[in-house]
């Protein structure tokens, strides 16, 4: 036993192991989960367009798309269920004191897993067994049970950042009060402001799809619908996206100041504080970043001399690590930025021609965004997680106190990596295979019909 | 019965949904490993795939639910029945990622390298998943889970006489509900070789799922004599109607009865399952923690219970809808689009 490694109890390594394995499995499963949320809608919007104009191009693009959403759902199902397990074997000391407080949500998004689960195997299986109309009303509540499980599993999320709904008394929690846990101050920008993320990485995702086939010299009718439908979507949301981020940003600063500090890399409390942007940080200092003067304080408070609380005020032990913090928050915001820029050139380009760019550039950009939303998706959650440590539960629990202690816990770490490097290779192989399946040049009726969606 | 006696009888059943959906649906896993080579096999595995191809997901589901209802219901015991046994619930949870992804790829590619690659990955996980679960049960049951975090063996807890025999029948019932199934589906579909074939392997599993509950007496006897005591005591009846069903089941199986083998076999399992908990009652963890002390506090279990009638109004009919849509063409005949 001594030689497994077993025989110890839980070391710093194994301490560095759960984190990752945490970090690791959860950023994983985002990326998938982001299509369970924001793909349903845009396949059902595609179907019922071929339903109302009968074109083939829509017809054909909801049954590949509906395809594709297959393959993502199981995989998306079965790498969120290692999640509930983690839950407990890496952090029991989180679920022991609090899971009667903060487990509701939880138990709500099972509930929105059956429906979706449930509608997913009627739409997917019944494509050609159910009349039109009823097929499409069964992709319904796939949309929205996908939509309702992304707000309460990013609701028990805030919960983590703001804590509420329960009393400590001797470090026992008393009173529980699940309603108030799950709307807490965090709960309202975080769910959506993640719920828009989904729904952009979805977009631009599928769009940079259509992209590369294009610039790839298909640029027939069906494959520009399958880029400007997407792309639409995701580049109306996008502006959306950055004020919803601002009042996020905002009430950061007022529940969790020490995140925004280390969001800003900021040390010393004080007025007028400028934005910095870029830069690492070391020595209670930001070395090389660029300052717009007054600007995080015009935007905490609207105020150029407003005050804004710095790390100083912050134990040493119980600061975030500030460069990654930051560094992750600035990629965010540069993408969600870059992206802006991106549905601007589109929108002109449509006001001024009703077409969209016709410069291989714009497709090469389209084809960037999709793994850009993603980078900035995936950056949002570095920031919001690594910027609450050393706390798993803001200002009550740190992660210390509540990670399994049973000796041995690295060895989960290593065998999740084998099993998700495999994972990973596999899913991007069957991707592409369904992508590169191909598409007629002019598809007729019977290309639809043949086109099988399970 | 107690507020916290409700939430847990909630959790049961779910339980009890999950062993007798998704155990199947494991089952049919693991048949599709000895199914033969790729085209002798062929029409078992399209057999096993029609059948659980639109409900695997949503049978899958229940686990999600056990667990949301343990961690949130039962905080204590959640948390010391995954930091104890974290080793064989992550062999579960990967091997649900690889049950899950590797079945819903190999519809996906054509080559045959890659579909057998992907098909040994479904049927093997088929079999190891039910088998971790079956030594969590044992484990649980035996009494081998103390309360607290990480209070137990992480080895011992899992690995014993108690939980090996656990495991084992775990997978001989998975193997058996599907083959029972299969029979079903397969005579509807009127392919009748097909229901004889499963007729065959459901009575082999049947036999060895008998062989190894009698030597499991002397076990649970040497193992778990507390288990032993309460199914031979208050769970007696139930263990008896258990073992009733179970007979039977073989029986019209024999008869080529599927649809009552089906119900009298779905009626053994659940036996089973509601003998364990009635044998420990009113313990959640054997011999200290009770049901009362590892529930939340009253408004978390008020909630929960508010949820769960909410939950079941919406959920019973859809659930009905699925079953009902794909019991009607098993094999997916009815679509006018082939592969
Ligand atoms: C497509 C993805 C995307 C884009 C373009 C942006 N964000 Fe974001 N952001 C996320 C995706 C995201 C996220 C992954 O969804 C996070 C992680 C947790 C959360 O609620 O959302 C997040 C977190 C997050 C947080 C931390 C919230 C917390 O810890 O409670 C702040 C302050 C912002 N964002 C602010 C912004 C601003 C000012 C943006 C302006 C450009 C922006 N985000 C663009
Ligand atoms: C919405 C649901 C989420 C919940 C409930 C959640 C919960 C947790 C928990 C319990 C931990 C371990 C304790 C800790 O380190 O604080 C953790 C860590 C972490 N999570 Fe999340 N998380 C969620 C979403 C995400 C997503 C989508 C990502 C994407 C990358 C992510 C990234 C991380 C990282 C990087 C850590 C490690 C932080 C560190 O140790 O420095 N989280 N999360
Ligand atoms: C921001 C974070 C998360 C979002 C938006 C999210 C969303 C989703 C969605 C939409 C699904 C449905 C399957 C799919 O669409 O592919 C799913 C599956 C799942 N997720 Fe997540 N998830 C997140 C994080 C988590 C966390 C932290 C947990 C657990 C602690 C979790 C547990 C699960 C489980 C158990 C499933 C499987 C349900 C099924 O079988 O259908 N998820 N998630």
């Amino acid at each position: 036993m001594t030689s497994l490694g077993f025989a110890q109890a839980a070391g710093p390594g194994d301490f560095v192991a759960a984190r990752s394995q945490m970090a690791f499995s959860l950023g994983w499963h985002i990326i998938i989960a982001c299509f369970g949320v924001g793909f349903p809608a845009l396949v059902l919007f595609a179907e019922w367009r071929g339903i109302r104009t009968g074109e083939v191009a829509y017809r054909l693009l909801a049954r590949r798309w509906a395809r594709a959403m297959g393959v993502l759902f199981a995989v998306g199902a079965v790498s969120g269920t290692i999640l509930s397990f983690e839950m407990g074997i890496l952090w029991p000391g989180l679920m022991q004191r609090y899971g009667a407080v903060y487990g509701f949500p939880f138990a709500l998004e099972g509930f929105a897993f059956f429906i979706e689960a449930i509608f997913l195997g009627i739409y997917l299986y019944g494509w050609d067994r159910l009349p039109p109309r009823v097929h499409l009303a069964s992709g319904l509540p796939i949309v929205v049970a996908g939509v309702a499980s992304a707000f309460f599993v990013v609701a028990a999320n805030a919960w983590m950042n703001t804590p509420r709904g329960f009393r400590l008394v001797g470090g026992r929690v008393v009173d529980p009060d699940p309603w108030a846990a799950m709307f807490t101050p965090a709960t309202g920008p975080e769910t959506t402001h993640m719920i828009l993320a989904a729904m952009m990485v979805t977009g631009f995702a599928a769009a940079a799809v259509y992209a590369v086939a294009m610039l790839r010299g298909r640029r027939d009718r069906y494959h520009q619908l399958g880029l400007l439908l997407p792309l639409t979507v995701a580049a109306v949301i996008t502006p959306v996206q950055i004020v919803v981020g601002d009042w996020a940003a905002r009430l950061v600063a007022a529940d969790q100041p020490a995140k925004l500090a280390a969001m800003e890399g900021l040390y010393r409390t004080g007025a007028g504080v400028p934005i910095a942007i870029g830069g690492y940080y070391s020595g209670n200092t930001l070395h090389g970043a660029l300052e717009i003067p007054y600007g995080l304080s015009l935007l905490v408070h609207l105020d150029p001399h407003g005050v804004v609380q710095g790390l100083d005020v912050v134990p040493v032990t119980l600061r975030p690590p500030v460069t990654l913090v930051h560094l992750a928050f600035d990629l965010m915001v540069g993408i969600g930025f870059a992206l802006l820029a991106l549905g601007g050139w589109l929108a002109w380009s449509w006001w001024r021609r009703r077409k969209m760019p016709a410069t291989v550039w714009f497709l090469r950009a389209v084809a960037i965004a999709g793994v850009a939303a993603t980078v900035a998706m995936e950056a949002g959650w570095v920031t919001t997680e690594v910027g609450r440590q050393p706390w798993i539960v803001y200002q009550l629990m740190t992660v210390r106190e509540a990670i399994n202690p049973a000796p041995g816990l690295r060895y989960g770490l290593y065998a999740v990596l084998v099993v998700y490097t495999l994972l990973t290779v596999a899913t991007i192989a069957v991707l592409r295979r369904l992508a590169r399946h191909p598409v007629p040049v002019a598809p007729q009726e019977s290309d639809v019909e043949e086109y099988s969606v399970i | 019965m107690s507020l916290a006696d409700a939430v847990l009888v909630c959790l049961w059943v779910g339980l009890t949904a999950y062993a007798l959906l998704a155990g199947a649906d494991f089952g049919a896993g693991a048949w599709d490993l000895v199914a033969g080579g790729a085209a002798r096999g062929a029409r078992q595995r399209d057999l096993i795939e029609h059948s659980i191809g639109p409900v695997w997901e949503a049978n899958h589901v229940w686990l999600v639910f056990v667990l949301v209802v343990l961690w949130t219901g039962f905080p204590p015991a959640f948390a010391a029945i995954a930091s104890t046994l974290y080793i064989p619930l992550t062999g579960v949870a990967l091997g649900v990622i690889a049950r899950g992804a590797a079945f819903a790829f190999r519809k996906n590619v054509e080559d045959l390298a890659q579909r057998r690659l992907y098909g040994a990955a479904f049927a093997s996980s088929s079999v190891l998943t039910p088998f971790f679960l079956g030594t969590v049960a044992g484990a649980i049951a035996s009494g081998r889970v103390p309360p607290g975090i990480a209070q137990g063996d992480v080895l011992g807890s899992w690995l014993n006489p108690t939980s090996l025999l656990a495991g084992v029948l775990a997978v001989g019932i998975c193997g058996y509900l599907a083959a029972v199934y299969l029979c079903a589906d397969a005579t509807r579909a009127a392919q009748h070789d097909l229901a004889d074939a499963f007729r065959r392997r459901a009575l082999g599993a049947g036999l060895v799922i008998g062989a190894v509950a009698l030597a499991g007496i002397a076990v649970l006897h040497a193992d778990a004599p507390r288990l032993f005591a309460g199914l031979t005591g208050r769970a007696l009846p139930v263990v008896v109607l258990s073992t009733v069903a179970g007979i039977a089941s073989l029986g019209l199986l024999l008869g080529r009865r599927y649809r009552l083998s089906r119900i009298t076999a779905a009626l053994a399992v659940t036996a089973v399952l509601w003998a364990w908990a009635l044998a420990q009652f009113p313990l959640l963890l054997v011999p200290t923690l009770s049901i009362d002390d590892a529930a939340a506090g009253r408004p978390t279990l008020q909630v929960m219970i508010i949820i769960m009638v909410v939950g079941a109004v919406l959920l019973v009919p859809s659930l009905g809808w699925l079953f009902w849509l794909f019991q009607q063409h098993p094999t997916g005949k009815a679509s006018r689009t082939g592969h």
